[in-house]
């Protein structure tokens, strides 16, 4: 049945060089990147492609993921078949047939049940492209295109082999059961018919396989099919909780303005969406209105890979910008600055595509390079810089919110803790109640704390995500030097912002430092008894709780505050829809605390609604940020009477 | 083409505090800043070197410490910085204050044609907005204060427009150059350092000019050349009001004591 190998030999050969040549372009212009470490903790990186790529752990989460898992597998048991397809068209001889029938036989029937899963999965996959697209630009040619190829295949493969066995021609085809009941219904066919229909599906096999590796792999999103595999296992550990380290010297740049600016991982990401679209479903600023996109983000970075590459390569300037408002290939600046870095992006997608890293470096060149920002930051940046606190307020402010109460200085071998207070502690009027609240709760549980009073300067969190990673770089080995001077080891903070700081990126200046947020502290005072509260707290009502990003989905501190909440009132707090890990932003994150929101709706009233469907009384936060956005969306949404209380001023109200 | 950018290192006056006791400036551990009015000034001199592609050099008479402010100029964008520091410049009134910089201003016209010189409005630790002017009457340039926009600089004519924002009013005023301006915040928005130019501005050299350069009489310059000085610095007492409740712990409180005040002074009508 199988043409004649000396025509089917070289279209193959053709073929398969034509594969090789493809991915190996594609190879070279990833290779464009700068360098970065990405083969550290084989034994995890492993585990990691196990689970997440063969195991499709995070695909599972969402709906249809089940679907995917079924053609993923197929796809990887037909890889068998589709291999000995090809090479036994070359050479004949070497033919998965010539196997002993005991195992040639079940082979053959994992072939079969494959097919027919991948057929049924891909057209399953469609009507739902149709009726629920993943998202809403979601109906694309290429997507429909390559779930009709997949079902193409499968269905010339069961034409093969139902063929094969109507003609008598199969050497075990009891081992095919869904081939065999199409062969039955072939039965009565003449043979000549049989024989058109046999070469006919061959060669439709041959055709959609050849269009497979040489059209949808190289050239469309299908090619994730490889590159997200080992995505998987060249993901990064740690949570999106940090940003690279920026080396300042005369004669470099900063940031990425171009492709060949960013990393080779960042651009492998741009290989490996799968432009499933969840990255944009959970976006605060896409949802929101913003001209933000993170999968298009991630499209127009391999645009502008390919559009640019040849010219890169000859060391040649890019022709497409990679920021600018140009279309296709270039995102824009408004989009640039729109990311709140909440992380849920990276926290959803299932190929480890890490898309909020690459919008902090494209700040970084806008700030640095271009000194090009949103005109409110001009404020934010010289405030930081000259006082070291965003607010510009003079520094020997920072000691005014004890005025009513004895505190310490910080002393080495005198106190234990060092309770960083941060810039909102110290000088916001609502958040310095919430540092009165932890300081009274501190004193009740007889802890050893101090603190650093005027000498205590910002973390520098907001200009890390903002871009301005030169002021962070100073003001970071400045906060480093402070705290090694004083023999600072255990660190309790009340802002999620300064414990991401200083516990993930000031690791990257050699300190390593005990950071614990309050919220952590409590719950731990109050598990181990050493904290008892005088009456449980009834009149906050019904009480929900929102996760601040940097405490969550950062820093994985999800109980803690729960756990404290549950044992002051007696009971569990209430969930909004979207939490722990899926938990959707306040709005303030990445410096946007700093900057107007002129496009689209607010991200606060977004989330406000949220909590209002619960019918809460409380909105229990525990980030001073996430306290400001949270109480001003509930005064727009005339919803004053919900009062907005940190986990510690719970807490306290159990101390009176 | 030169313009000149005239700056004053000032202490950052939100942290100044007053002594109660000597009523002198408290000014130790106090960080110091490029004079806010002075960012504009020079933020006018590169946004005419962008367009015109003219040199910037930025002066200013102070201690040594007042490279970093020079440094910062040089990472916004001037050509040159020069620093006129010298024992007997200290303790100078306006009057010794501008005869030093216009002296140094004479110099660099030496070199190379000055078109313009741009000052601040005044400083915000002296106040007095005098240093100006007095530049511009010592090296006989055209006047121009309080200058919100520079409507037409014509280089070859040699003439500029400028608007001058006074009080209630605007007025277009036109003068031959050489000029000098005094500029106030509305004129821009000052731009923010690239990395790279606060780099090489970290290592760039800073003239500096003293007294043997400049070759001025010591007793025209300086404290003796300082017909005014400082009898006393104090707050204003407060001699009427009260502070109302506490309004940082207990702000709502507060409030409504005010509101009751503001009733019973029969301000506010329910
Ligand atoms: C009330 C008062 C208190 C003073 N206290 C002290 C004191 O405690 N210690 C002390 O040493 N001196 C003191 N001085 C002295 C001194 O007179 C002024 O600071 C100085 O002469 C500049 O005047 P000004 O700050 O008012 O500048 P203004 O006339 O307000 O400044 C206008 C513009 O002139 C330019 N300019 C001013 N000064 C300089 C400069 N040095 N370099 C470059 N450009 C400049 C800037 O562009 C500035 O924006 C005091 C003066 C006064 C009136
Ligand atoms: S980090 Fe958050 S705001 Fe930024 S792109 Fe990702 S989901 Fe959107
Ligand atoms: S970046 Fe990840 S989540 Fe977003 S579309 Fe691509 S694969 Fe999906």
């Amino acid at each position: 049945m199988q043409p004649n190998p000396a025509i089917i030999a070289p279209l193959f050969i053709a073929s398969l060089v034509l594969f090789a040549a493809s991915l190996y372009r594609r190879f070279r212009l990833v290779r464009l990147g700068q360098p970065e470490e990405r083969f550290d903790r084989l034994g995890a990186r492993f585990r990691a492609m196990l689970v997440y790529a063969f195991g499709q752990k995070r695909v599972l989460r969402k709906p249809f993921g089940f679907n995917h898992l079924v053609i993923f597998w197929s796809f990887i048991i037909l890889l068998l078949a589709n291999l000995e397809f090809m090479v036994s068209g070359i050479f004949p001889a070497l033919s998965l047939a010539r196997l002993p029938a005991s195992i040639y036989g079940p082979l053959l029937t994992c072939f079969d049940i494959a097919s027919l899963l991948a057929l049924a999965a891909a057209l399953i996959a469609m009507i739902r492209r149709c009726i629920f697209p993943p998202y809403p630009e979601g109906r694309t040619f290429e997507a429909y295109f390559i779930l009709t190829l997949i079902a193409l295949h499968m269905a010339a493969f069961f034409g093969i082999h139902a063929t094969e066995i109507a003609l008598g021609r199969a050497t075990v085809d009891a081992w095919m059961p869904a081939s065999s009941s199409l062969a039955q219904l072939l039965g009565n066919q003449r043979e000549p018919l049989l024989e058109s229909i046999a070469s006919g599906c061959w060669w439709l096999h041959a055709v959609v396989l050849i269009l497979f590796i040489n059209l949808l792999v190289p050239y469309t999103k299908h090619l994730h099919i490889i590159t997200s595999i080992l995505n998987c296992f060249l993901r990064r550990f740690e949570l999106p909780n940090s940003q690279p380290w920026e080396e300042f010297a005369a004669g470099r740049s900063y940031g990425a303005a171009a492709v060949d600016q960013l990393t080779w991982k960042d651009l492998f990401d741009s290989f490996a969406c799968t432009k499933c679209g969840q990255c944009q479903n959970v976006c605060p600023a896409g949802i929101t209105g913003k001209p933000l996109n993170p999968r298009q983000v991630i499209y127009d970075i391999k645009l502008n890979l390919q559009r640019n590459g040849a010219a890169l390569q000859q060391g040649g300037a890019a022709a497409v910008p990679l920021i600018g408002s140009a279309g296709a290939g270039s995102v824009a600046e408004d989009a640039i600055w729109a990311c709140t870095t909440c992380g849920a992006c990276m926290e959803t997608c299932p190929v480890f595509i890490e898309q909020m890293p690459k919008l902090i470096k494209m700040r970084r060149h806008l700030v640095q390079m271009e000194a090009k920002f949103p005109e409110e930051l001009l404020n934010l940046f010289e405030n930081m810089e000259q006082r070291s606190n965003p607010w510009g307020i003079a520094p020997s402010e920072r000691s005014k919110w004890h005025s009513i109460l004895e505190v310490q200085p910080f002393e080495a071998g005198k106190t234990e803790y060092l309770f960083y207070v941060g810039c909102a502690g110290a000088f916001d009027s609502r958040s310095k109640q919430v540092t009165l609240a932890v300081a009274t709760i501190l004193n009740a549980a007889g802890i050893s704390w101090g603190i650093l009073g005027k000498e205590e300067r910002c973390c520098g969190d907001s200009l890390r995500r903002l871009g301005n990673e030169y002021v962070f770089d100073r003001m970071a080995q400045e906060n480093v030097k402070l705290f090694q001077e004083k023999g600072v080891t255990k660190v309790i903070t009340q802002c999620p912002h300064c414990f991401s700081t200083l516990q993930n990126d000031y690791r990257q200046y050699g300190l390593e430092l005990e950071v614990i947020h309050h919220s952590q502290l409590i719950d731990e005072l109050l598990q181990s008894g050493r904290l008892k509260l005088k009456q449980q707290v009834t009149d906050l009502g019904r009480l929900v709780y929102h996760d601040p990003c940097y405490l969550g989905r950062h820093n994985s501190v999800y109980t803690a505050p729960r756990q404290v909440i549950a044992t002051a009132t007696g009971s569990a707090p209430l969930e909004m829809e979207r939490h722990h890990n899926n938990s959707f932003c306040c709005g303030a994150g990445g410096g946007r605390m700093w900057l107007e929101e002129f496009l689209g709706t607010r991200i606060n009233l977004t989330r406000v609604r949220e909590a209002l469907a619960e019918k809460p009384d409380t909105v229990c936060v525990s980030c001073p940020y996430c306290m400001t956005m949270l109480e001003d969306g509930l005064k727009d949404e005339q919803a004053g009477q919900v009062r907005v209380r940190d986990v510690a001023e719970v807490v306290a109200e159990g101390l009176r | 083409m030169l313009i000149v950018a005239c700056i004053k290192q000032v202490p950052d006056t939100t942290q100044v505090q007053i002594d109660p006791v000597t009523n002198t400036l408290v000014r130790e551990g106090i960080p110091f800043i490029m004079n806010p009015f002075d960012t504009h000034a020079l933020e006018e001199c590169l946004k005419l070197k962008d367009r015109f592609g003219c040199r910037v050099a930025a002066i200013s008479m102070g201690p040594p410490n007042a490279e970093a402010t020079m440094r910062k100029a040089l990472s916004l964008g001037a050509d040159e910085a020069i620093l006129l520091s010298d024992r007997a410049f200290g303790g100078a009134d306006t009057l010794a204050t501008s005869k030093v910089l216009a002296t140094a201003i004479a110099k660099l016209a030496e070199q190379d044609e000055i078109a313009l010189v741009i000052c601040g409005k005044q400083t915000i630790d002296g106040d007095t907005a005098q240093v100006g002017p007095g530049i511009a009457t010592r090296l006989g340039y055209s006047q121009l204060t309080l200058v919100d926009r520079i409507e037409e600089l014509d280089m070859q004519g040699r003439r500029i427009r400028v608007r001058r924002k006074l009080e209630g009013r605007h007025e277009i005023v036109e003068a031959p150059l050489p000029a000098l301006l005094t500029v106030v915040r509305e004129i821009n928005r000052p731009r923010y350092a690239k990395v790279p130019m606060r780099l090489m501005a970290g290592t760039a050299e800073i003239q500096l000019w003293n007294n043997q350069i400049l070759q001025l009489d010591a007793t025209t310059i300086g404290l003796k050349g300082s017909p005014t000085w400082v009898s006393r610095i104090f707050s204003p007492e407060r001699t009427t009001g009260e502070m109302l409740g506490d309004g940082i712990n207990d702000p709502v409180g507060a409030a409504g004591l005010l509101v009751d005040k503001l009733l019973e002074k029969e301000l506010l009508a329910l």
